[in-house]
């Protein structure tokens, strides 16, 4: 039991350390925002890499959730005699939550993996610490600039992904269940209101902030040479990964009371 | 427990006659493994510390102790009279520009080229391109690697790699630097030219440095030479002799992170410590 407890204590304490140095990285890289020099070749390279890199993926990952979507809703919509709400169903699962999860879970593991891994290997071959004996600091020239490229790129690349699965919701419902293409298209434009695009914009927003934070604590703080930067690139993808999912449930809770209040 | 005030006599502030560098009982522990234990040293300008011993005694971590890249459990440490144990990141930064450092393993940024790796510190400080340009061939000159200008750091050996790191810490003129173990692993006559280079730095240019390394011939070239330029510009070096004593370079050795000896070259060939002994005459 007292052994129970200590363990416990001990993973609260870690916990609490950990969301410290986050903070604190979090600071740092705020900082590199606003003086000189900014970095910014870095950061549009940065948003190629991440960006158009994983373009491919995410649009694919977008076309199958949303020809899945329509493929499993739609014999319920027709049992209620609800064809003609086909793409506002679709419409509002993937503008509101499984484009902007998904999309974020995909940049997880492709570029949140990529992240720690090579910070990783820099902090292994001593290149941060010859980089902060250089005299640059590595939260402002390695840091910020991912982040910023994650938080810029993230919600674009889930408007690609929404694009997509509408897309792939449509072709799915025209041509296997013989829906007409006016009637979807007719649904998909009522369904959706600004609020669901606007949450959908702001969901990648606070996920892509994440996702490069953590990634690069993770990076940044690897121990214990090359199998160190597996660990750590490992740690990056799972804490990023959970913490979207947490996040999404807080962040729809607030968007959902947010609008109830001034919108209507 | 807290009754007892350290004195700490004031520092001669940034005076031109100060140390370059000084320790004042500076302990380091990893966890529950003491590294350094109440280290005390002081290394005048332009004078040359060649720091010996044996693997895991504590060399590097003196040298990141130095930069500022890890912190002291206790005790200062002075870099031209600043105590760096009080600065922060921001203030460090500063006294970094001051000190060049050649790292073990070279460290050089695997994705720039080798000539962004030796124009990293100027372009951090945004001088203009040709200035950089020009600096940066110089530099690569003086290490003998031109022609890999272009190169990638994967596509260079090991020891071309430690003398791009060599170009990197020497860009903008230091006037500290720091070599870890320059010389390990490389062809004899690579190594010597990387000792001429410490000690052209250290006689003509009054650079003050530590050198870390394990090889006695290390020793040997960078305690008994001295480089001196002849009247074409030429240099050229020469060994001491009964009307020249080198009093620029000293030798401290390092044993389980204690200093057991800290002193002249002569002076540790006239030690009776059996340990500096073995350590030197190899048996
Ligand atoms: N990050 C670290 N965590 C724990 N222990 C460390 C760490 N870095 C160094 N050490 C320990 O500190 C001791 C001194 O290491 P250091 O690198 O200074 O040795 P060294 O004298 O440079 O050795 P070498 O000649 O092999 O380079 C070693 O015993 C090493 O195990
Ligand atoms: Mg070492």
């Amino acid at each position: 039991m007292a052994l129970g407890i200590s363990s416990l204590m001990n993973l609260i304490s870690r916990f609490l350390v950990e969301l410290q140095d986050i903070t604190l990285l979090f600071w740092r890289m705020l900082r590199g925002l606003r003086k000189q020099p900014r970095y910014f070749d870095e950061m549009v390279r940065q948003m190629d890499l991440i960006g158009v890199g994983s373009l491919a993926i995410v649009s694919l990952t977008g076309f199958f959730t949303g020809c899945v979507l329509i493929l499993q809703a739609y014999p319920t919509l027709e049992y209620y005699g609800a064809q003609s709400s086909a793409g506002q169903s679709v419409a509002i699962t993937l503008i509101r939550e499984l484009g902007p999860v998904l999309c974020a879970l995909m940049v997880a593991g492709r570029v949140g993996s990529a992240i720690s891994a090579e910070l990783g290997s820099m902090v292994v071959s001593q290149q941060i610490d010859a980089m902060r004996a250089l005299g640059t600091s590595p939260a402002r020239k390695l840091v910020t600039p991912r982040v910023v490229a994650l938080v810029v790129t993230l919600p674009l690349l889930t408007v690609a992904a929404d694009i997509f699965g509408l897309i792939g919701g449509g072709i799915i419902a025209r041509y296997l269940y013989a829906l007409d293409a006016n009637s979807y298209i007719t649904s998909l434009r009522t369904g959706i209101t600004i609020q669901d695009i606007l949450g959908g914009i702001v969901k990648p927003i606070v996920f892509g902030f994440l996702i490069g934070l953590i990634s690069c604590h993770k990076g940044l703080t690897t121990q214990g040479g090359t199998v160190g930067v597996g660990k750590s690139t490992t740690d990056a993808v799972v804490l990023s990964s959970i913490t979207i999912i947490i996040a999404d449930f807080f962040l729809s809770k607030v968007l959902q009371g947010f609008f109830s209040s001034t919108l209507f | 427990m807290f009754d007892i005030e350290t004195q700490v006599e004031p520092v001669s502030e940034a005076s031109p006659f100060g140390p370059a560098i000084e320790f004042r009982d500076v302990e380091l522990a990893f966890d529950d493994r003491v590294i350094l234990d109440k280290i005390s040293f002081t290394i005048r300008r332009g004078e040359t510390k060649i720091v010996l011993g044996g693997s895991g005694s504590g060399k590097s971590t003196i040298i990141k102790l130095v930069l500022g890249l890890l912190r002291p459990d206790a005790g200062t440490i002075f870099i031209d009279g600043e105590d760096i144990t009080q600065c922060d990141e921001q203030e460090l930064t500063e006294i970094r520009k001051k000190i060049g450092m050649v790292f073990q393993e070279g460290a050089l940024f695997d994705s720039l080229s080798v000539y962004d790796n030796v124009a990293y510190r100027l372009a951090e400080e945004g001088i203009d391109e040709d200035e950089i340009e020009h600096e940066v061939i110089r530099m690569l000159r003086f290490v003998d690697l031109e022609d890999a200008i272009d190169k990638m750091p994967i596509e260079l050996s090991g020891g071309m790699r430690r003398r791009v790191g060599i170009a990197r810490a020497l860009v903008g003129s230091p006037p500290i630097v720091l070599f870890d173990e320059p010389t390990a692993g490389l062809d004899p006559p690579t190594a010597r030219t990387i000792c001429e280079l410490a000690i052209k730095l250290r006689d003509l240019e009054g650079v003050s440095s530590i050198f870390v390394t394990h090889e006695m011939n290390n020793l040997k070239y960078l305690s008994s030479e001295y480089a001196i330029v002849d009247g074409e510009g030429r240099v050229h070096f020469e060994e001491e002799g009964d009307k020249l004593c080198l009093i620029n370079t000293k030798v401290m050795m390092i044993k389980q992170g204690a200093i057991i000896f800290d002193g002249t070259d002569e002076e540790l060939q006239l030690t009776s410590d059996p340990y500096i002994h073995r350590f030197i005459k190899g048996r």
